[in-house]
């Protein structure tokens, strides 16, 4: 999905690195075979990326400057419009403001501004980080059961963290494209909180 | 008999310890304001990093580097990037 932008920019002192918050690199093969990246194409398994970045779903991106500054905090975006019609999310306006970014015709979110629009993690939020870290150890030993049970604790503990909720689905046998998964949107959209939070600007 | 061990994995690293000693170190973690998950039947417990301190990082704006594998197991950096502009994604195949 990100292989295009990487091509097209490449010139300019950019890279694109991507992260699978997946169950197992054979999960994440597919789709980096698919897309052949010449940028890394990082597999995090016991999800280290969304515990450092308080990312709470994905897609999430971060810009990150030339002295390794966080210069756009995580926001949503998407490098092709495939799922469009299922997020109301368009590709091009994100490419767009990354592009001037990246040829400097543009500067970047202000620091005070970029700390405004960052999310934080709360206590309860590390405690289902702490859930979610247990239950992955426990079932990269084989013990499902009991991994599955600090799953399900991490997600009552963090209802809005979908890496958490929807990516421990395959670690439990359930399909995350299934009913359960869909069961579980509607009734968080029907609660009123969105699904995808874009940065307001 | 030897007595049953237990696991701490602290900072990603699992380290066997005594069952008694694992019990009161995951305490002690948790009692120094640090998330703890704990699993007796399974005689484990996850030490996790406090709130405050990801928030601390996050809000300095220094982005937090790490090492992870690309398909080939060879970990890869964050920070071998320095120099170049970054666009971080992360994604998921479910």
């Amino acid at each position: 999905m990100w292989q295009a932008i990487q091509e097209e920019l490449r010139g300019f002192g950019f890279t694109v690195v991507t992260v699978a918050l997946d169950r197992s690199p054979e999960d994440a093969r597919p789709w980096i075979e698919a897309a052949k990246p010449t940028h890394p194409s990082l597999i995090d398994t016991r999800h280290l990326v969304a515990d450092l970045y308080n990312m709470v779903n994905v897609p999430t991106i971060v810009w990150i400057d030339a002295r390794g500054r966080i210069v756009r905090p995580n926001d949503v975006a998407f490098g092709t419009d495939t799922f469009k019609h299922i997020t109301g999310l368009e590709a091009a306006k994100h490419l767009g403001a990354l592009r001037a970014w990246v040829r400097g015709e543009a500067q970047p979110l202000a620091e005070a501004r970029t700390r405004a629009l960052q999310s934080l993690p709360t206590e309860t939020d590390q405690r289902a980080r702490a859930e979610f870290g247990l239950g992955q150890w426990l079932f990269e030993r084989g013990r499902a059961e009991a991994a599955a049970r600090h799953f399900e604790r991490a997600g009552e503990l963090a209802p809005h963290d979908f890496t958490i909720r929807r990516g421990t689905m395959p670690m439990r046998g359930i399909d995350p494209m299934g009913p359960t998964f869909r069961e579980m949107l509607g009734a968080w959209t029907k609660a009123g909180n969105p699904y995808y939070r874009p940065l307001p600007e | 008999m030897a007595e049953p061990g237990f696991t701490l994995i602290d900072d990603g690293q699992a380290v066997e310890v005594a069952y008694g000693d694992g019990v009161e170190r995951a305490g002690h973690a948790q009692g120094a304001g640090r998330p703890v998950a704990l699993d007796l039947d399974e005689r484990a417990a996850y030490l996790g990093v406090p709130a405050s301190a990801r928030a601390a990082a996050l809000a300095s704006l220094e982005a937090p580097d790490f090492a992870l594998p690309g398909l080939d197991g060879r970990p890869h950096t964050l920070s071998a990037h320095r120099g170049t502009k970054v666009l971080l994604v992360a994604y998921a195949s479910w």
